[in-house]
């Protein structure tokens, strides 16, 4: 392994290598891409949230001038259910392949029922308004009380719970020691019940793909996703072109937040373009992408921690209900295996109840489940402190979690950085500081940590010498923070040549070995790992052709600051040779370099943050106002510092988002009643105050580079740390997401019972 | 229905165009004149992505018809640049990471420019208020408030 002592450009805050295109306009994303002869598809979608499809006809849209195809679920590849689950990654095709387009039943509003193709837009969206849909509207439930009611109308007669059919979908625990016995133990006992709202990723740039199918079914996508290899699969499996012929090129991504780690359109549009002969474009409109794609579960959680009069957590019990939406899959994972993770605790019993309802099926949404979780946990150990008369942060001092703590998940943790992320909150400049007058509002600060699992995993690289002596290195997952930054950084610093002098392109799924998703915080843990693998290989090439050009041993040759050195016994023998020069003698002395590696990449880890929030409450218009805001999290190392720090930032943000005000509203009929950037309300930069981050750098040992996930961890704790400063401000606790301005009126103006419960 | 002739000036240029009556601006930049550093987020003039100027006033460009700018002045994010000078908020927003996926940028710098060329010493608080009408879900906006007090610094030194 090559160990970088001079460390020019890991840790710099260089510019990143798609940043010119980005900010002058010229970066392709997916709604960017046309294609000669191209035709537009849209998508007819259910109105109701419940109905089964008795008919379709779709002969009057066919007939439309312009019309060049129609789909229903008929061209779409069935998982049948009775043959069991049909897992690609955390999916099962059986639930993709009915969300993707309804099957016998409409699930929920914006539930796709057909697809056309015609030559505009226009057509196509008339075209959809002809296809008559024969529905038996069915009684409905969106949320999770009405769902578990036993005369509740059941989604799915197969799933079966406890022996009868049900809308739980699924049960998972973690379990360590005995709650029983460890309540006993208590002299505090604090349970609780919390609910949260579901909020949508909100990734500004709206699904889009183009397809284009060749008779002989090659199939070119462009398309939008966090991941090109899910993309080639998904489409593969739901249309039954196999992957050998289908390219998917991943298009620059405008966010995704785990939003974008399924298919939604594209094959449909597959479809379309297989059976019109012709290149077919879909782009989602906000409200479908509101009404039909993400967002995460809401939820029901109860959760009850016991501690000691010394502070010493000794039994915590949390129940996680989490809506999964259309199809089993919620993130109870999430919710029940991170939510406790940042304590030891000796008794604990950590349980998940994924329920379905009528409403689209949830997708990942950054640390799926965790800040649902992490929301009910830490505003329970801030009522368990209080009691204590313990500071909040001093209180999880006395529990972290440390290397050798068992986490009720499975893993004992290595060397974690959990305590040094609570002593930074500590001594940070924000949590020593006064709160300060509020001038008649009132002001109050609150604390809370968040864990999340990160994630290691496929990926690919390859990274090829150009013959001027330059650099191109290719990997397999879209960048959407500034990964390819990060990873340029680590090329330049190994071949300790110029960071210009590395270019770095996300390869498609037939130019660059399999890569897995863009998601999980793995992305640069994962990638770094594979680009300094290649790079490796690449100074080992260098060594061995300086060697042959000096006719000496490889092992005498050393690699340093982007040339070959002769080393002892022949060292000032040779000029050095510098890379350029090398890739310029490469044709005579050994051909192309270039060195690819794969790995399924392990030792990520877990990611654990600890964050400060002062709120400002206006108690005449119950707006709350973050007023400030500090993120201590253990990045590991930050290889581009303005790129991590733009993710605690980013983070944070949507925390402060969903706590406050983004929630779904629903109608009476069932279906989303904001389904625009107007009504569902995500923080405008005049909500938001600067957001302070402190990296705490804890090398991770499994890394090369030290390298940990940080993308996730970011957004766990933050609704927790809001309403812990609510709570400081106002002496209320909110139990429900978000506390938006009638809600927190609703509190203000109510009797005092919660509080003496 | 019959489509429209426009003639107008796009970032300087005399340019000329066919559109339907009912097409938005935004339609006319990503269709016709293959201007895509535009991008539609909303629809609704909620998001800000797609922002442009019309006679130096910033208009989103999804709320504009395009026989509108018929005989008016129209720049984009195409525009921005001199050459292969980058403006300076566009080398700012590159230096200090205020950018993460890019699809809310063309119209962040959009906006931001039309900000300061109407006040070139803006406080945080103006920056904030004056840019929110463009969403951005990456980056927390802090380091796009902090590029643009950087750069209206910067020009106001030059």
């Amino acid at each position: 392994m090559n160990v970088v002592t001079n460390n020019k450009w890991i840790g710099q805050r260089t510019i990143r290598p798609d940043g010119m295109d980005k900010v002058t306009g010229r970066a392709q994303f997916a709604a960017d891409t046309t294609m000669p002869g191209m035709i537009w598809g849209k998508v007819l979608r259910s109105p109701h949230p419940h109905a089964r499809i008795k008919s379709i006809d779709t002969s009057k849209a066919e007939k439309l001038p312009g019309v060049k195809a129609v789909v229903t679920s008929k061209d779409i590849f069935d998982f049948t259910i009775e043959k069991g689950a049909v897992m690609l990654g955390i999916q099962d095709m059986r639930w993709m392949c009915r969300n993707v387009m309804a099957r016998d039943k409409a699930l929920f509003p914006g539930h796709p029922i057909a697809a056309v193709a015609a030559t505009t837009e226009a057509i196509a969206e008339e075209a959809c308004k002809l296809i008559e849909v024969d529905y038996e509207v069915l009684p409905w439930s969106i949320e999770i009380e009405d769902a578990i009611k036993p005369d509740a109308p059941i989604l799915h007669e197969f799933n079966k719970f406890e022996g009868k059919p049900s809308n739980i979908a699924g049960r998972l625990e973690h379990k360590k020691g005995d709650i029983e016995e460890g309540f006993k133990k208590a002299d505090v006992v604090i349970e609780r019940t919390f609910t949260t709202r579901p909020v949508h990723q909100g990734y500004i740039e709206p699904h889009a793909c183009l397809i284009s199918v060749a008779p002989d079914n090659k199939t070119t996508i462009w398309s939008s996703s966090q991941g090109q290899f899910m993309v080639r699969a998904m489409t593969s499996m739901l249309t039954g072109i196999p992957q050998s012929d289908i390219r998917a090129i991943p298009a620059e991504i405008g966010g995704g937040f785990g939003g974008k780690t399924i298919v939604y359109l594209e094959p449909l549009a597959t479809m379309l373009a297989k059976k019109s002969g012709r290149p077919v474009k879909m782009v989602m409109t906000r409200e479908e992408v509101m009404r039909a794609t993400g967002p995460t579960s809401g939820s029901k959680s109860t959760v009850k921690i016991g501690a000691t009069k010394d502070g010493k957590i000794v039994a915590a019990h949390g129940t996680f209900y989490l809506q999964a939406g259309a199809f089993p899959g919620s993130p109870i994972r999430g919710a029940a295996g991170c939510s406790f993770t940042p304590y030891d605790i000796p008794n604990l019993l950590s349980e998940g109840y994924d329920v379905v309802s009528n409403r689209s099926k949830v997708a990942a949404y950054r640390a799926p489940g965790a800040p649902i979780g992490a929301y009910a946990v830490e505003c329970v150990l801030d009522e368990v402190a209080e009691a204590l008369k313990m500071d909040p942060l001093d209180f999880r001092l006395k529990n972290a979690a440390k290397e050798g703590t068992k986490a009720a998940h499975g893993p004992v943790f290595p060397r974690i950085g959990y305590i040094e992320t609570i002593e930074a909150a500590k001594n940070s400049d924000h949590y020593q500081a006064p709160l300060g007058d509020g001038h008649g509002k009132l002001r109050g600060r609150g604390v809370a940590s968040g864990f999340w699992f990160n994630a290691g995993g496929e990926s690919s690289a390859q990274v090829n010498i150009t013959e001027d002596g330059n650099v191109v290195v290719t990997t397999g997952h879209p960048d959407i923070g500034g990964s390819r930054a990060g990873i340029a950084n680590i090329c330049a610093e190994l071949l300790g040549i110029d960071y210009s002098r590395v270019s770095v392109i996300i390869g498609d799924t037939q130019t660059i070995g399999f890569s897995n998703l863009t998601g999980g915080s793995r992305v640069l843990f994962a990638s770094s790992m594979v680009v300094t693998q290649s790079t490796e290989k690449i100074i080992q090439t260098l060594r061995e052709r300086a060697a042959k050009i000096w006719e000496i041993d490889p092992e005498a040759v050393k690699w340093e600051q982007g040339a070959a050195h002769p080393v002892s016994p022949n060292a000032g023998q040779f000029e050095p040779l510098t890379l350029k020069e090398l890739a310029e003698k490469a044709p005579a002395m050994g051909g192309p370099i270039g060195a690819g590696v794969q790995l399924n990449t392990v030792g990520a880890d877990g990611g654990f943050g600890t964050h400060v929030c002062d709120v400002e409450i206006d108690v005449d218009l119950g707006i709350v106002r973050v007023t400030r805001y500090t993120a201590v999290q253990d990045v590991g190392r930050a290889i581009h510092p303005g790129y991590v720090e733009g993710q605690l930032q980013g983070g944070v943000a949507q925390g402060i988002g969903w706590a406050l005000n983004e929630e779904y509203i629903y109608t009476k009929e069932g279906k989303v009643d904001n389904p625009g950037f107007l009504d569902y309300r995500m923080p405008v930069c005049s909500d938001l105050p600067m957001l302070d981050c402190i990296m705490v750098e804890i090398p991770n040992p499994k890394h090369p580079q030290g390298v940990k996930g940080v993308g996730e961890v970011p957004l766990v704790p933050v609704m927790a740390a809001v309403a812990n400063a609510i709570y400081n401000a106002l002496g209320k606790r909110f139990y429900a997401l978000p506390m938006s301005p009638p809600k927190v009126l609703e509190v203000l103006d109510a009797p005092t019972q919660q509080a003496a419960e | 229905m019959a489509k429209v002739h426009v003639t107008t000036t796009i970032n300087g240029e005399p340019m000329e165009f066919l559109c339907e009556p009912s097409d938005t601006m935004l339609d006319a930049l990503r269709g016709s004149l293959n201007l895509t550093g535009s991008k539609e987020g909303c629809a609704s003039g909620d998001c800000g992505a797609c922002s442009i100027t019309l006679d130096d006033q910033l208009v989103c460009s999804c709320l504009m018809l395009a026989v509108e700018s018929e005989g008016h002045e129209i720049r984009t994010i195409e525009g921005m640049a001199n050459g292969d000078k980058l403006h300076p908020l566009q080398q700012k927003f590159l230096e200090m990471a205020a950018l993460q996926c890019g699809i809310c940028t063309s119209g962040m710098l959009v906006a931001s420019d039309a900000l300061l060329k109407r006040n070139p010493n803006p406080s945080e608080e103006e920056v904030r208020f004056w840019l929110a009408g463009n969403l951005c879900r990456c980056t927390g906006y802090d380091k796009i408030v902090r590029a643009v007090m950087d750069t209206a610094a910067e020009m106001r030194a030059q």
